[in-house]
């Protein structure tokens, strides 16, 4: 068994990657409200310990399918900041040279197959990536992250199935944020809960706290660890809560500031440094070191976004239909 | 030589690649155990097994995006979507995921899948099992799309499509199923960047696809009749379409009948029409002319779906119009 190691310096890892997250996408504010990040801008504060967790599980040469809120999967895989933050400022140097931009995040190094914009598209992608891993022998699994707004696509449930009749090694990861954008689940779905929908699909289920990185840690790996071992795909849903507005511009008509605002208290970082702070695991200023830290690191890759180039026009249309697969 | 089957060229060719590629598996509903509903994969399941002629639920969008996915993992999937209207249903995976990720991973990612996708009327089977919606299809930046006319089309595009880095979607019409010809024993192979004159002529051009293009060619026998010699011309690539081609039959004969399945109203055909007002419009004597599909959900009557579509009559009828102007109309 796959056991998580809870020691110090694990721990402090835990720690380091959701502060990673966070203040990066701190920064992409910033960058936005000076318009050198355009469009979209999906942010995941709150949601930090899911991609955190379920990151801590996968192994190189897994592969991860994820949303249009995927900054935190792609840091947590260890996509580089630079490039991150050179496609967040549409430069040559981005993982896409600018071509995809927040919500399309693409890093072959890492198995890092986006980034998808439409709400459940990556799930059959995921259903195909783990047929052809399977079909070739290789002893990799796929993780396929998804909102709760993904559930109510009828491509969640061909997904679920065929995942589930042709037994593929693939881990559905559903990040129940209570909203649809400005539609809650208990609006939208009849079923609330979430997990038991992998019943009707003979697929083993499992929920947890998505504000506890530790929890969501131990549950991906066990879910994991049964996928390795042959039991067929599973599916995870991880119970969390965006902070922020669904984009960047959103009255948040659809729920109060008291509801956001207690979410906020037990929100997965100020959650995770209590605890370690009430066990003697972490000291402040080791966490304000870890702050800074990342704040280095973020400063570095706006520098290096900063002095990126454009991709000439001429190249527009390059890619559009390709001349090879690339090796 | 002996004659086969369109349906059996298309068997061939699957069986090719299945023997020649490891990587390649089929995919689709009820293309095993049933023998495909056109009965193209027919045998497929005996000779390679289930891990290869995978069986499907009735889960467009999933098949679909599962043979995406499989071509980023490193397979050649050949995806069969049982009729064109189905495809509709996997329309966010051909349109968001297969013809995006190319370009919007800055080249990362190729997407070589085959989607071979029964198209067409003529059976009889009314307005949900009659549409041509190649020409929606051809729209789409980032997919190659051919049609198949004629029995060496469908044998060896097949090859040719799977040796492509991107998806190539081929629409089988499905009145041209039971077609025979012999194979030229000297040919192995097609090309899929060229349209091909299947008759030469100097009076006027009918350009067509698909059981379009084996309607123009009866139209082009009664011209014959009549001393007009037609050039037909076979469009078989959709996207990118060969414009070279088309303008160079446009500069020969300077008379143009464009034939379509598809409803007229933004379609393929006026791609084409346009392309030749742009780049060949002093080469024309006569306005352009199109023999489409009436603009009406395919009604099931034989009557009405034979006017419904493009006839070899109607299309004899535009030719003859550019060629032989009626007194007084010039």
């Amino acid at each position: 068994m796959n056991k998580v190691r809870l020691d110090h310096a694990h721990l402090h890892h835990l720690l380091r990657q959701m502060i990673r997250i966070r203040q990066f996408e701190a920064k992409c504010v910033e960058l936005y409200q000076a318009q050198k990040i355009l469009g979209f801008l999906h942010l995941y504060d709150g949601e930090e310990a899911v991609s955190v967790g379920v990151m801590e599980a996968l192994r190189p040469e897994d592969a991860i399918v994820a949303t249009y809120r995927e900054h935190g999967q792609a840091i947590a895989r260890g996509i580089g900041m630079d490039r991150l933050m050179a496609e967040m400022l549409g430069k040559l140097e981005g993982t896409c040279r600018g071509r995809g931009g927040s919500m399309h995040i693409f890093d072959r190094a890492t198995r890092f197959y986006g980034g998808n914009a439409i709400v459940g598209g990556g799930l059959p992608l995921a259903v195909g990536i783990a047929l052809g891993d399977k079909m070739q022998g290789r002893a990799a699994i796929t993780a396929s992250f998804f909102g709760d707004g993904a559930v109510e696509e009828g491509e969640f449930h061909e997904s679920m199935n065929l995942a589930s009749l042709w037994h593929l090694p693939l881990l559905f990861v559903c990040e129940n944020n209570l909203y649809a954008m400005g539609m809650a689940l208990e609006r939208a779905e009849a079923e609330t809960e979430l997990v038991r929908k992998a019943a009707g699909y003979r697929m083993a289920g499992a929920a947890v706290d998505g504000m506890d990185v530790v929890a969501v840690e131990v549950a991906a790996r066990a879910a994991a660890d049964r996928i390795r071992g042959g039991e067929g795909p599973q599916f995870l849903e991880c119970r969390t809560y965006r902070l922020r507005a669904h984009s960047m511009y959103d009255a948040q008509l659809y729920r109060t500031k008291e509801e956001v605002e207690a979410w906020r208290k037990k929100g997965p970082i100020v959650r995770f440094y209590g605890w370690l702070l009430d066990n003697g695991l972490i000291h402040d200023e080791e966490m304000r070191a870890i702050e800074a830290e990342a704040d280095a690191e973020i400063e570095a890759a706006v520098a290096f976004a900063e002095a990126g180039s454009l991709e000439p026009v001429a190249e527009l249309e390059r890619f559009v239909t390709m001349d090879r697969v690339p090796a | 030589m002996t004659a086969i089957t369109y349906r059996e060229a298309c068997r061939q060719g699957l069986r090719e690649a299945l023997i020649r590629d490891p990587r390649v598996f089929l995919m689709g509903e009820d293309i095993g155990r049933y023998g495909g509903c056109y009965a193209v994969t027919k045998g497929l399941l005996d000779e390679f097994g289930e891990e290869r002629i995978r069986d499907t639920p009735l889960s467009e969008s999933a098949y679909v995006g599962a043979g995406i996915g499989a071509a980023l993992a490193g397979m050649r999937p050949i995806v069969e979507i049982m009729t064109v209207n189905f495809s509709l249903l996997a329309l966010d995976q051909i349109v968001n995921n297969a013809a995006t990720i190319p370009h919007m991973s800055g080249g990362q990612f190729a997407i070589p899948l085959v989607l071979r996708i029964a198209t067409g009327g003529g059976r009889r089977v009314a307005a949900q099992h009659s549409h041509s919606l190649e020409g929606w299809y051809a729209h789409i930046p980032g997919l190659k799309v051919l049609a198949p006319a004629v029995v060496e089309d469908a044998r060896f595009m097949l090859a040719a499509a799977l040796a492509d880095p991107n998806p190539v979607l081929i629409f089988e019409h499905v009145m041209l199923y039971n077609i025979e010809a012999e194979l030229d024993p000297a040919v192995s192979e097609v090309d899929i960047e060229r349209a091909k004159v299947r008759r030469e002529g100097d009076d006027v051009s009918l350009f067509g696809y698909g059981n379009g293009l084996v309607k123009a060619l009866a139209a082009a026998e009664i011209l014959a009749a009549e001393g007009i010699a037609a050039e037909v011309v076979d469009l078989r690539v959709l996207r990118p379409l060969d414009t070279a081609t088309i303008l160079k039959s446009v500069a020969k004969t300077r008379r143009v009948v464009i034939v379509d399945e598809g409803w007229k109203s933004g379609s393929l055909s006026a791609e084409i029409g346009m392309r030749i007002a742009e780049e060949g419009f002093f080469d024309l004597d006569a306005p352009l002319r199109r023999v489409c599909g009436a603009e009406v959900p395919m009604p099931y009557a034989p009557h009405l779906e034979d006017a419904a579509l493009p006839q070899p009559q109607k299309i004899a009828a535009a030719a003859r119009d550019l060629a032989r102007p009626p007194k007084g109309s010039q």
